[in-house]
């Protein structure tokens, strides 16, 4: 550590004014502040004194990312190993195998990223901020295993210039570029993307699939029965039992099928205060609220399942506990965080029965609702000061 | 009743006049720096499409189209006026827009000035225009279809620049790029808008 720190502080001067150096100065930044605390301090205007800043916020979410990783990548070996027939894997073997095919991914999400990140800091000077650490973490493990890296990398770029830069940077974005990424995924290579097959089924010499192995999710099960071309009865056999889903072990995107490895995040998020409970609450009981009245007026078996089916189906525990809690793109204000997380259940459980085009429609709910935040939070905060002008004014009269 | 519910909800998500067909959208882009103003075009915009679109589709099936002269008399059956479809529609746009000004200026002077030339622009806004041609194009079987249909697209370009106005009041602070501060970001957030909107393509209730 310390010559470490004898390092950084040797290069230092190259990179300050006048320097060798000084056009890559915030990369030698972000570098520094990675590694040690700055020793900057402020001088003038108020401070605040608060153990929590963007590095260690944006760590915790990371933290209550690892389970959803981690279960991922298991599930991952454990899918291909069933599909080849090799029940018997143990959980090593398993692991490495997912650890093997997701960890690629990881990279390139974070290499792509970063460096247009980089750039843009540097040609804008502005500082490298951290709020990339956990949108390159929440890309992989939204994309099915079956992804290639290039296509990560070009959905990354775009999303972190598009989604992201062009309005300034961490904090002014307007949609999470996570879901960007993946809804640029999702429109421009739809044979990737459409929820068919998300098992990764590379053979190595001498293996074969096993007969009748289909690999197919199980909402790709739910949008054939919403469009009428299977029964209730035929859909209820090829959905997985509620154990099976609440603990993961299914076919479907990387981080997204364990319930459980999802509310150990959402343990973690809500005890540091970091995740909002309201919204990841609301965005539950919107599900169930929709899911309810489908199965009240259900015309297709997809809308007869229990609500309770949806929560732990496709990525909605994922979306609700990391994608609409995202303090960015979010409502800000107490009320409009109801209205928002309520919404997004409501329009995602709408979008899975109801549009045979999309079997998933959590990523699209979090997007929609993304876009109409700031004016819920416009009439949130316009109610507000009515509200306290009217008791304002009654107040006086009664003096 | 049914189908009512289709057509209004159809054209308030999935064929929305600005994200689905990029209708209307110089006022959309110019109108929507402010939610409170936006709000007032929003309103408007759905008045004029709300009335013009079914009194188009009467004069359309009753005076224009092919054989729409059919009751006058049987001598009038094959007359087809559908060649004046574009300046009859018109037209009407253009006296209920003069009907909405005078409503405006008479009853909020404040949101008169504010929105200026673009009242009188709702005229040529194309998303007007757009809406009864499309309720041409569509055949709608009634007039309370054409109705609906108006209300529903009004309604949706409403939520557009209602939406995209409170986002612009959002980004008054964020640090974009020089080249792109205006309209530029604007038509970026559009386009996100867009692919949010995406996820209602395809509904068939």
């Amino acid at each position: 550590m310390k010559a470490l720190e004898k390092l950084v502080n040797k290069v230092k001067p190259s990179f300050e004014k006048g320097g060798k150096f000084h056009k890559l100065h915030r990369t030698f930044e972000a570098f520094e502040t990675f590694l040690f605390v700055q020793g900057r301090v402020t001088y003038t205007g108020s401070h605040i004194r608060d153990a929590i800043d963007m590095k260690r916020t944006m760590m915790f979410v990371i933290i209550a990312l690892m389970p959803a990783m981690l279960f991922g990548m298991w599930n991952v070996g454990f899918q291909h190993y069933n599909a080849i027939g090799l029940f018997d894997a143990s959980l090593i073997d398993r692991f490495l195998f997912g650890f093997f095919k997701v960890l690629p991914i990881i990279v390139v999400s974070y290499v792509s990223g970063l460096a247009v990140e980089f750039v843009f800091a540097t040609l804008r000077d502005h500082e490298v901020n951290e709020g990339f650490l956990v949108s390159g973490m929440l890309i992989p493990l939204i994309v099915p295993v079956t992804t290639p890296l290039w296509m990560v990398a070009l959905a990354t770029i775009f999303a972190v210039i598009i989604g992201k830069e062009v309005f300034g940077g961490t904090g002014m974005n307007i949609v999470n570029p996570a879901l960007l990424a993946r809804a640029f995924l999702f429109f421009a290579y739809p044979a990737y993307m459409s929820g068919e097959v998300y098992t990764d089924t590379t053979l190595k010499a001498g293996q074969m699939l096993v007969d009748g192995f289909s690999g197919a999710t199980p909402l790709s099960f739910g949008a054939l029965a919403a469009s009428g071309q299977l029964s209730l009865a035929e859909l209820n056999s090829s959905l997985p039992s509620v154990m099976e889903m609440f603990i993961g072990y299914i076919p479907g995107v990387i981080g997204e099928t364990s319930t459980l490895a999802i509310l150990l995040g959402a343990i973690i998020l809500v005890l540091t205060g970091i995740g909002s409970l309201r919204i990841m609450l609301s965005v539950v009981a919107g599900g169930l609220f929709m899911g309810g009245i489908f199965n009240l007026f259900a015309v297709n078996p997809f809308m007869e399942i229990p609500a309770y089916y949806h929560l732990m189906l496709g990525g909605f525990a994922f979306g609700a506990v990391f994608m609409a809690t995202d303090p960015v793109t979010a409502s800000q204000t107490g009320t409009g965080k109801y209205i928002y997380g309520f919404l997004i259940g409501v329009i995602t459980i709408l979008i899975r029965v109801v549009n045979p085009a999309y079997p998933e429609g959590m990523m699209l709910a979090i997007l929609l609702m993304n876009v109409f935040a700031p004016l819920i939070d416009h009439y949130v905060v316009q109610a507000n000061i009515k509200r306290r002008l009217k008791r304002m004014n009654t107040s006086t009269v009664k003096v | 009743m049914e189908e009512y519910l289709n057509i209004f909800v159809r054209s308030i998500f999935v064929d929305n006049m600005v994200f689905a067909y990029f209708l209307g959208m110089c006022s959309y882009l110019a109108v929507s720096r402010t939610i409170n103003t936006s709000v007032g075009l929003g309103l408007a915009v759905i008045f004029v499409l709300g009335i013009t679109v079914p009194v188009n589709y009467l004069l359309e099936n009753y005076v224009l189209g092919k054989g729409a002269l059919a009751w006058l008399g049987p001598q009038y059956a094959d007359v087809n006026l559908s060649f004046l479809t574009f300046i009859m529609f018109i037209a009407i746009i253009a006296a209920m827009v003069q009907l909405v000004e005078m409503v405006i200026e008479k009853f909020s002077p404040t949101l008169y000035s504010n929105l200026g030339i673009f009242l009188p622009l709702i005229a040529v806004n194309c998303a007007i225009l757009g809406g009864s041609l499309f309720m041409q194009q569509r055949n709608y079987a009634n007039i309370g279809e054409a109705a609906t249909f108006g209300l529903g697209s009004g309604i949706g370009w409403f939520l557009a620049i209602v939406g995209i106005a409170a986002i612009r009041e959002k980004i008054k602070y964020s640090n974009v790029p020089a080249p792109l501060r205006g309209l530029g970001i604007t038509f970026i957030i559009t386009g996100l808008m867009g692919i949010a909107f995406m996820s209602f393509m395809g509904i068939q209730l």
